[in-house]
């Protein structure tokens, strides 16, 4: 495949998909429409996804196959792991070239990207389709003003609330972090729960985004305009000290340090929590009878706000094609099937859709309905956590130092200043 | 074998049993060692010498590529490291508790089931059972027990009033630790048991029969003649845990992932950590010979204790 | 006696204890596993869980239990299978013969146990994937084959000297060669040593871990204790699923365990006892 056929395939891509995604509500399928003979269409791609409950295997295999009917010249072997085991598979598979397209955590594009293993695909993406995109959602795969894949999974940590125990206390659903802690005194006090609040706080990401959603509502920065940790003072330290303070007057279960997303989930389905922070996920599951004792209890909404506001951790995952790869034209294929409205709306159930126009649509609206209105702000609000290419090294510092917080080990000032220390030292390294 | 047969053999032609000859037997030695060479180092060899010469460059991606020449420069930055000695000291605490504890454990489960008594292959086929128990599962099985909320540890404790309420034991740095000892030493007694109960059939009986009839007690018994005995076993059974506490990293992945707080990450995790979690391929080289360095110095020490034991036999 | 007895049911309580309850939890219903105060039997405890794993239906959990279930007999069958095959022959030769370097050898072949294997990880994946033996359980066969043959040359070379030379050389007198003795007189008499050393591979291969999470990533090559791992994935922990498959992952090693355990002992006596 030639370069000057190479680029005029893609002209013709974008003006078709203009076209298509104009189209609101179900739009046509954009690739089955560009048909053969535009260059490097066919192949067999090895596509490395992680098994969750949002898109299962099974939805992930069936929306494949949907591709590949649309498709018949090009063949997807799907490969799943779990999520602690994903970015360390990336990791291993670049040099071979094992992958053709990776899913990549918001968190990681800044790292793949700087050592060259996910491929700029800013070209293949231009300005008319990702204007459609909520804006959050785009910085999920950009890095240094490029994009490295397309985001896929939107989602972010929604406040949970156990409405049933809430209105047992004689307390309304708080919308403040000042409000949480209120709520909580008063669930504890008239003895409804021993510990009203829960968290991921386990030496695990997932901690972080904890973190990092107190910390955009207090306010705070991880690091400055020159570069420098800030997290240590300011809104990053009351954080903390918040995060200390609610296990200290026992509103929080100690058992937090141990959990992650999914034993929160659990938590609160056996009723043994009435707040908690979560993905949207939790919201079916703890409202399914089959699985939760609280059933029709849970309500979602936006997080709580603190003095600075109440923005919600980006936990986005998007798409992108490993650098290795010798199918990078067929797996842009795949990444944008996988991306388009159509099948982001068609499975909206499990995870909400990227583009903005979905969420007005009937399709989406009703497959969650509780949601979305609540998604359509938390989406436009979120915080992302540090973009730096040593982010792994600079995220376990920092779990390491605030869990001595939390465990009384350290003070949450001293935690945070060895931990800016440290990571000063890892940026410059 | 018949008086004659017997006779045969002494008059047998040198060619059948040579005797010495370093170098007559070294060909045919070589044939017989060849395919064990081939299974065990083709494969391994090259990337054996390939992590040490990586381990001396400054690598920062999984990439092959020109990375910066730092000669030992990661060895010494790693002996610089406080989370390197933090790493090493867990280690240590993790390989004395274990081996000691199964040491100890093992040579009373193995006294027991040296004894006849009825029903005694039951308790060996029970005894079995937690060594072969594949380390995923145990590690998973012991965190499910330990879970801080539904836990079985916790049901039992509280049931029989020993504590208060559910609590947390995995959720602190140092109990987590001792959890993670508990899993392992639970998996791995048997083994220590089966080594010492193998020693103990090789004991001659003469041995302790010649002590009762002294007038020495049980206890005298065991101190003095099967103790000494059983340390040519104890020392191995020493090096092989201590070989394979160092470099554990699947409980570790299991059940805690290294936290919290970093409380439970092992050498051989935090290795695995800074290679693949940061990308800092050259100086987990380092950490990895490191580890190897640390564990030959071990060997030595087995060595040397052993030809010791010999010459006490 | 008393002691002996006692002492004999309370090891066995505190062993059988933490497996016992993983087989309960397997069987309870996911409610009783969630409930406070604890009911050690489950009041609705059924075997469904199995009979999904054999009988049912396909969801992507069974198919992937089934899976490596096979794949990791597959793979731990053969790794044995060929490290005995080959070591049989370098361990005949440590014991009986006498060369330059012996000592040496033997401790070059044991001191890859003491290189922790992520030292070795990502090299040996490249290699694998220039080999492509990148997710084939060829692959991980030959991985393993590497770490179980050392110790078969350990074990096997002291069983083989601790039995008498006189049979093998009568056997040689009437006419055997070395290697027909070997097969002949010595192996029938070192079938407990064998079944030890078989045993102590298969559990080596069943239960390794960071090899098989790096490079399988397939059904086709991936074995239980990946599978295993991965229930404990980020939002799916199903307290009752990961037991079944754990006493799953378990029943293979510890069948053959107690079949072969009789003659743990005795390998053990001859072989690495003695040093």
């Amino acid at each position: 495949m030639s370069a000057a056929e190479g680029s005029e395939g893609r002209k013709r891509l974008s003006r078709r998909e203009f076209l298509g995604l104009g189209v609101a509500g179900t739009g046509l399928l954009l690739l089955g429409g560009c048909g053969g003979g535009e260059g490097g269409g066919s192949g067999t791609l090895n596509a490395l996804f992680m098994k969750q409950a949002a898109y299962s295997d099974t939805d992930v295999k069936n929306m494949t196959e949907q591709f590949q009917k649309q498709n018949p010249d090009i063949k997807v072997n799907l490969t799943f792991v779990a999520y602690e085991a994903l970015h360390d598979k990336i990791v291993a598979a670049a040099p071979a070239g094992t992958y053709d397209t990776v899913l990549v955590d918001v968190i990681w594009p800044a790292e793949f990207a700087s050592k060259k293993m996910i491929v700029d695909i800013t070209d293949r993406f231009p300005e008319s389709e990702r204007s459609k995109i909520f804006a959050g959602g785009l910085k999920t795969t950009e890095y240094d003003g490029h994009y490295y894949g397309v985001p896929w999974i939107l989602d972010t940590k929604y406040f949970f609330y156990n409405k049933k125990m809430l209105g047992e206390a004689g307390v309304n659903a708080p919308d403040t972090w000042d409000g949480v802690v209120e709520a909580a005194r008063a669930l504890k006090s008239k003895g409804i729960v021993e510990y009203p609040l829960v968290w991921s706080w386990a030496q695990a990401e997932a901690l972080i985004c904890d973190y990092t959603t107190l910390l955009g509502a207090y306010g705070g920065q991880f690091f400055d305009e020159s570069g420098k940790p800030a997290f240590n003072s300011g809104g990053g330290l009351q954080a903390l000290e918040f995060m200390r303070m609610t296990l200290d007057e026992r509103l929080s279960n100690p058992a937090s340090m141990e959990s992650i997303e999914d034993e929160v989930r659990r938590i609160v389905s056996q009723g043994e929590a009435a707040m908690a922070l979560n993905w949207t996920y939790m919201f079916d599951l703890a409202n399914d009878p089959n699985e939760s004792q609280v059933a029709g209890q849970i309500d979602i909404a936006h997080t709580p706000k603190g003095p600075a506001g109440a923005p919600g951790v980006n936990g986005s995952m998007g798409m992108a094609i490993a650098n290795g790869s010798q199918n990078q034209d067929p797996a842009w294929k795949y990444i944008k099937f996988m991306t388009s409205q159509k099948i982001q709306n068609q499975y909206a159930k499990l995870s909400l859709p990227i583009w903005k126009s979905s969420y007005d649509q009937k399709e989406v609206v009703q497959a969650l309905p509780q949601v979305v209105p609540v998604a359509k702000e938390q989406l436009n609000d979120m915080i992302l956590r540090p973009v730096v290419p040593q982010y792994n090294e600079v995220s376990h510092t920092l779990q390491v130092e605030i869990q001595q917080a939390l465990t009384g080990d350290k003070s949450p000032k001293q935690a945070l200043d060895d931990a800016a220390k440290a990571v000063a030292e890892t940026r410059q390294s | 074998m018949s008086q004659r047969r017997a006779e045969k053999l002494k008059n047998l032609p040198r060619a059948i049993v040579p005797k010495g000859g370093a170098f007559r037997q070294g060909p045919t030695a070589l044939i017989l060692l060849l395919p064990s060479l081939v299974v065990v180092f083709g494969i391994v060899l090259y990337p054996l010498l390939r992590t040490l010469y990586t381990s001396m460059f400054d690598v920062n991606s999984a990439f092959p590529g020109s990375y910066p020449f730092v000669g030992l420069g990661n060895y010494l930055e790693a002996l610089e490291r406080t989370e390197f000695w933090a790493a090493i000291l867990r280690t240590a605490y993790f390989t004395l508790s274990t081996t000691l504890l199964e040491v100890v454990l093992g040579i009373l489960l193995g006294l027991l089931l040296n004894v006849e008594f009825r029903g005694r292959w039951l308790l060996r086929s029970i005894v079995i059972l937690p060594w072969a128990l594949p380390t995923v599962v145990n590690g998973a099985m012991w965190r499910w027990i330990l879970n801080p909320a539904y836990g079985a540890l916790n049901a039992l404790l509280t049931q029989l009033h020993i504590i208060p309420e559910y609590r947390s034991w995995l959720g602190t740095p140092w109990m987590a630790l001792n959890m993670v000892v508990v899993a392992d030493v639970w998996k791995m007694t048997p083994l220590a048991a089966f080594f010492i109960l193998a020693a103990l059939q090789t004991i001659p009986r003469d041995l302790y029969e010649a002590a009762w009839v002294d007038g020495a007690g049980r206890v005298r018994t065991f101190f003095s003649i099967t103790l000494p005995l059983l340390t040519p076993t104890i020392v191995i059974i020493l090096v092989l845990r201590t070989m394979e506490a160092f470099k554990v990293f699947d409980i570790i992945y299991v059940m805690t992932r290294g936290g919290p707080a970093d409380g439970t990450q092992t050498i051989a995790y935090y290795t695995y950590v800074e290679a693949f979690s940061n990308q800092l391929f050259g100086y987990g080289a380092a950490l990895a010979y490191v580890i190897a360095l640390f564990i030959l110095f071990f060997a030595i020490i087995y060595m040397r204790l052993l030809r010791r034991g010999e010459v006490e036999y | 006696m008393v002691v002996i007895y006692t002492s004999a049911v309370l090891a066995s309580v505190v062993i059988l204890a933490p497996f016992a309850w993983l087989i309960i939890s397997s069987v309870a219903a996911p409610a009783d596993l969630l409930v406070k105060p604890l009911h050690w039997i489950p009041a609705h405890a059924s075997l469904s869980r199995y009979a999904d794993i054999f009988f049912g239906a396909n969801t992507e959990t069974v198919v992937t239990f089934r899976a490596a279930l096979l794949n990791s007999t597959i793979v731990a069958t053969c790794s044995v299978l060929i490290s005995l095959g080959v070591g049989i022959f370098g361990a005949y030769a440590f014991a009986r013969l006498q060369f330059r370097f012996q000592r040496g050898i033997l401790l070059l072949f044991l001191s890859t146990y003491m290189l922790p294997p992520i030292a070795i990880l990502i090299s040996l994946y490249l290699t694998m994937v220039q080999l492509r033996l990148l997710d084939t359980k060829l692959g991980l066969v030959l991985v393993y084959c590497s770490f179980i043959t050392p110790f078969v040359l350990w074990i096997m070379s002291g069983y083989f000297r601790s039995i008498p030379r006189d049979l093998e050389d009568a056997a040689r007198i009437d006419g055997c060669s070395r290697i027909g003795a070997l097969f002949r007189v010595v192996l029938p008499l070192a079938r407990p040593g064998l079944l030890a050393t078989a045993l102590f591979g298969f559990l080596l291969a069943w239960d390794e871990f960071l090899y098989a999470l790096v490079f399988t990533s397939s059904l086709s090559s991936k074995t239980i204790p990946v599978a295993i791992a991965e229930f404990t994935g980020r939002h799916a922990v199903d307290f009752g699923m990961m037991a079944t498959g754990g006493v799953l992952a378990s029943l293979p090693p510890l069948l053959i365990a107690f079949v072969f355990q009789r003659y743990i002992v005795g390998g053990l006596a001859s072989g690495a006892v003695k040093g």
